[in-house]
């Protein structure tokens, strides 16, 4: 039972009576947020009451889930890659894959490469510093 | 002051890592590809200059020229992106070490010349001997032709770097004087960063103008051999 969804002047999704939207988690699907209407009466089928650790966000854990909540991320080669991508798309679909993309979405990166390139060359550039003794 | 003037230009390593890698791939990063027809502002400019350049440079090839077309363009793309990247503060350009610039230079121009040697032979043994020599000269001619030929690929890639690493000095050094004189004497400091500004100015061309220079002259040589 999916109705055309319409989108409020913030962005957020809102639907006619007696529905509600499901949107889906960004990260699977890239940096875009799906959303359908679906009906209300659904609810309590579509809620869990506990979400497992694995699939929680990382500002939904709680302090002392961290290191556990750690350790059950995907380190392997290919999950490493996968973290890579979404990060890259999620930046990009906001910033630069949109109608009136302004320069800011490169100067953003533009500015981080700068950063990064100070930190590594920090050791040399600190004997620079106007000090008496270096 | 000498450490410091040459420090920028060292291979960047981290944890006996070569971070250089990194560093050469990040320009892929600023060029995104779309499959869309109308796609954002920043896609959309870039095919927008590509189209551009393309249709400049490889106006001038037959159909077998043409289809060095994607391979001149990204290098085009990557030495001006590479090289505009290195104007940033504190960044490291890979187009300053001679190293990368000749394993661009020599396989390109060793593929026109080898190209041009196997589909038309009698042709590109002909460029050794200019039109109209007198006799006497010829042997001679021949030598100088050959040596003119070999330096070619070395000239593309010691042009690239010494541009290249003469302009980040300049700026380096003049900047330094900028802060030195800050304290001696204003005047002379606010000319010196006038000066400072026009040179970032001309480096931000020399960056452009060199990428299609090598460009330019890679296609050239492709010209003469198809």
């Amino acid at each position: 039972m999916n109705q055309p969804l319409q989108r409020s002047v913030g962005g957020e999704p809102v639907c006619s009576q007696g529905l509600r939207p499901l949107c889906s988690a960004e990260r699977e699907t890239l940096g875009v947020r799906e959303c359908t209407c679906i009906s209300d009466e659904s609810d309590g089928l579509l809620e869990f009451c506990d979400v497992p650790l694995k699939e929680k966000k990382l500002l939904e854990v709680k302090l002392g889930e961290l290191p556990s909540w750690i350790l059950m991320r995907d380190f392997t080669p290919s999950g490493i890659a996968g973290a890579f991508q979404r990060g890259y798309y999620r930046y990009y679909n906001k910033y630069v894959n949109v109608k009136k993309g302004s320069i800011a979405g490169l100067s953003m990166v533009l500015a981080a490469y700068v950063f990064l390139n100070y930190c590594r060359s920090y050791k040399e550039l600190k004997h620079e510093r106007l000090r008496k003794y270096h | 002051m000498n450490e410091n003037l040459f420090t920028s230009f060292i291979t960047p390593v981290i944890l006996g890592l070569p971070l250089v890698t990194l560093i050469v791939l990040f320009p892929s990063l600023l060029f995104p590809t779309s499959n869309r027809l109308v796609s954002n502002r920043f896609v959309t400019l870039q095919q927008w200059m590509l189209q551009l350049v393309s249709k400049q440079m490889m106006s001038i090839h037959n159909s077998k020229g043409q289809t060095w077309a994607l391979m001149l363009m990204s290098l085009i793309l990557f030495i001006g992106s590479t090289n505009l990247l290195g104007l940033l503060p504190h960044s490291f350009t890979p187009t300053t070490q001679l190293s990368m610039n000749l394993g661009m230079a020599i396989p390109l121009w060793a593929g026109a010349v080898i190209t041009g040697f196997r589909n038309k032979t009698k042709a590109s043994l002909a460029h050794f001997l200019p039109q109209g020599t007198p006799t006497p000269l010829i042997p001679m001619l021949v030598i100088i032709e050959t040596i003119s030929l070999f330096i070619q690929p070395m000239a593309l890639a010691v042009r690239l770097t010494a541009n290249i690493t003469a302009g980040h000095l300049l700026i380096h050094l003049i900047g330094g004087a900028t802060l030195a004189l800050m304290s001696i004497s204003t005047t002379t400091a606010l000319i010196t960063f006038t000066i400072l500004i026009l040179l970032t100015i001309l480096e931000f061309a020399v960056a452009m103008i060199q990428a299609y220079v090598f460009t330019l002259l890679v296609s050239l040589y492709l010209h003469d051999n198809t």
